[in-house]
């Protein structure tokens, strides 16, 4: 067991599956750290985020594959290289770039199974960087995956620390359907144990990083982390505060949520989505739909608004969920008579 | 360019079996046994089967929503296809893909598809596998004129140069993208131009002319075989049905579809210059004729007696795991 960053954990878990199975392939835009340029440096970098450093000089060319700027073209060899017999992990560098590949992953990997009669494996792995925090701007700052959660034919996995990022992304690889991994890109430095040997993390498997029996949080990727801070803070007060992290919005482990509200009768969803169509609507109707008659409270969703997410530092700021909102909710729904 | 008997004969049953099989399709679909859309490949057939000759079960090809011609070409099993054009149980799908997705990886064949100029970075990937696998296998896609001017093509054409990979472009330039001429939409008015823009060969063929396109398409699978590279195709063979059946075809000329019939029929074309020349005989031609009209006769009756899908196939084969 080490320290690790997010990103050594990603790129551990890389490294490891790629070991494991010489079909394991890595594509994208400068993962190898990139081709071309006047430096004789073998590998600048690994990836705007240096996720994949190294993987190009034990793997070679041929396996770690620098591409163009062609997302339609990444997505969609990824797609035909999985269909015919390679495991390919393909990196979409910033989330927001599935405008100009959705169909690959919408119409295509997604449907191919179930519209080829089922004789079709599509053992794909998108990784792809989200969240607001960087100042980043409108197109380099969404979170959506409620989006790609809606798409039957892909899962959908948020890693929201290291030990979970490892073994999530082993599972992708090793999965034999799309799985699209969003990985939040203000998180690349957290920090907590891995081990060093491989494992694999099951989807549809939420943890419980808090526990509590008062009020319920579900919160996803980031906002686990905000969601713990609350809870930590409000235990000095005595609020037992639970925190659910899904770590999968698809398969979603509906059972693990709804077990913890039937015993607190009070939740809160935190998602840095937009509001409509987002996690935290589909959690509140859950809870609505399903144990309507445990809830002491209205269900509160702590939600990005409405709008587009800013290149202002401040206004980045007032758009993110923060724990002082989140704070609030909790108390919102403990005061609640 | 000299071709054995065998190989003589195996061209014309597979062209003949698609034209045939498209004739019957376009009979079915009127009489209204056909759910879902129908784009017929009647006119184009000496471009997928003088394509598709020059691969084998190893290699694979993307196909389009004009897939018909691709599958048969291919090697995949017409009964199974017929299955699956009319929804059944069995089907190349289990019936739940349809006309416009058959797919059979047991022959290389990774889907026509219904999205135009998809399948191409698709085929790309499938390139991609066999150079890194070193399986000595091809890949092809086809690309209607209208999929040319697809963003998608172009990131294909590009990414299989940059890595140069073992792939086969085959543009069919059938003369409309839907309702709208070529003449029109193709900016620049040269397709292949486009692809040796890449830095690959590009070659013009008469796509009615099956020894033509089996000619150039063997240099091309020959090149890619040898690791160097993509190569792309303009086949040039004008349909001679709609973009799909029911689609009135109010963009084109009274006398168009007549004279193409009359003067561009790649069967015809096969057939008259194997007899001309002495290498096959009417009679040997006949025999196939006969025996194909006998097959689709039993197929397509075993597919309009078939069962549908059980109820609770909506919801299978989504994940392999959940």
């Amino acid at each position: 067991m080490t320290i690790k960053t997010m990103r050594d954990a990603i790129n551990e878990a890389l490294r490891q599956e790629m070991q494991r199975d010489p079909c394991v392939i890595i594509l994208g835009e400068d993962v190898a750290g990139g081709l071309g340029g006047t430096s004789d440096v073998e590998e600048a970098g690994g990836g705007v985020f240096g996720v994949t450093a190294g993987l190009v000089q034990e793997f070679g060319r041929d396996r770690v594959i620098d591409t163009p700027i062609t997302e339609s073209a990444i997505i969609g060899a990824a797609n035909g290289a999985a269909l015919t017999g390679l495991r390919p992990v393909a990196e979409l560098m910033f989330v927001d770039f599935i405008g100009v590949c959705l169909d690959q992953i919408m119409n295509q990997t997604a449907k191919f199974r179930y519209m080829f009669g089922g004789k079709a494996k599509v053992p794909l792995t998108i990784r792809t960087a989200m969240g607001a925090g960087w100042t980043c701007g409108p197109q380099h700052s969404q979170a959506l995956y409620p989006i790609l959660t809606s798409i039957p034919g892909l899962k959908c996995v948020l890693p929201s620390n290291p030990y979970d990022a490892k073994g999530l992304l082993a599972q992708a690889i090793r999965d034999d359907d799309p799985v699209i991994v969003f990985e939040h890109k203000m998180m690349y430095g957290e920090e907590c144990e891995v081990p060093d040997e491989p494992y694999l993390i099951p989807f549809g498997q939420a943890n419980v990083t808090r526990k509590g029996n008062q009020v319920t949080i579900v919160a996803f990727s980031r906002m686990v982390l905000l969601a713990n801070q609350v809870a930590d803070k409000l235990a000095q007060e005595g609020l037992s505060v639970e925190v659910i992290d899904p770590r999968t919005t698809s398969p979603l482990d509906e059972a693990s949520i709804l077990d913890s509200v039937e015993k607190t009768g009070r939740l809160v969803v935190v998602d840095e989505s937009p509001p409509l169509c987002s996690m935290a609507s589909e959690i509140a109707s859950l809870a609505a739909c399903e144990c309507f008659d445990y809830l002491k409270a209205p269900v509160v969703k702590v939600t990005a608004p409405h709008t587009v997410i800013p290149a202002t530092p401040s206004l980045e700021q007032i758009y993110i969920p923060s724990v002082e909102k989140i704070e609030s909710a909790v108390r919102t729904v403990l005061d609640y008579e | 360019m000299i071709l054995d008997k065998k190989t003589l004969l195996d061209a014309y049953r597979r062209l003949k079996t698609i034209r045939e099989f498209e004739l019957r399709m376009r009979a079915e679909n009127e009489a209204g046994q056909l759910p879902g859309f129908l784009h017929l490949y009647c006119g184009q057939e000496a471009i997928a089967v003088g394509a598709c000759m020059q691969l084998d079960e190893k290699d694979y090809i993307g196909s389009t929503h004009r897939g018909h011609g691709h599958c048969i070409a291919k090697g995949c099993d017409v009964g199974d296809m017929l299955l699956e054009i009319y929804c059944k149980q069995g089907g190349l799908c289990n019936g739940k893909g349809g006309s416009m997705h058959i797919a059979d990886m047991n022959k290389g064949m990774l889907g026509a598809n219904a999205i135009v100029g998809a399948a191409p970075p698709i085929a790309v990937g499938a390139a991609l596998t066999a150079k890194t696998l070193k399986t000595g296998g091809v890949a092809m896609a086809f690309i209607g004129d209208g999929a040319s001017n697809q963003g998608t093509v172009f990131e294909a054409l590009n990414l299989a140069s940059v890595l140069k990979l073992p792939m086969i472009f085959i543009y069919e330039n059938n003369g409309y993208g839907e309702f709208t001429g070529a003449g029109y939409h193709v900016g620049g008015n040269d397709i292949v131009g486009r692809a040796r823009a890449f830095g690959m060969p590009g070659e013009n063929v008469d796509g009615t002319d099956f020894f033509a396109m089996f000619e150039a398409v063997g240099e091309a699978v020959q090149r890619a075989r040898r690791g160097d590279g993509p190569s792309a195709i303009e086949a040039s063979a004008m349909r001679y049905y709609g973009h799909f059946e029911g689609d009135p075809q109010l963009y084109r000329a009274k006398n168009e579809v007549k004279n193409l019939m009359e003067n561009a029929d790649p069967v015809r074309n096969f057939v008259t210059r194997v007899t001309d020349s002495g290498e096959l005989t009417v009679d040997e031609l006949a025999v196939i004729d006969t025996e194909i009209l006998a097959m689709l006769d039993e197929k397509v009756e075993a597919a309009r007696a078939a069962p549908v899908p059980a109820a609770n196939e909506l919801y299978t084969d989504v994940y392999a795991n959940y």
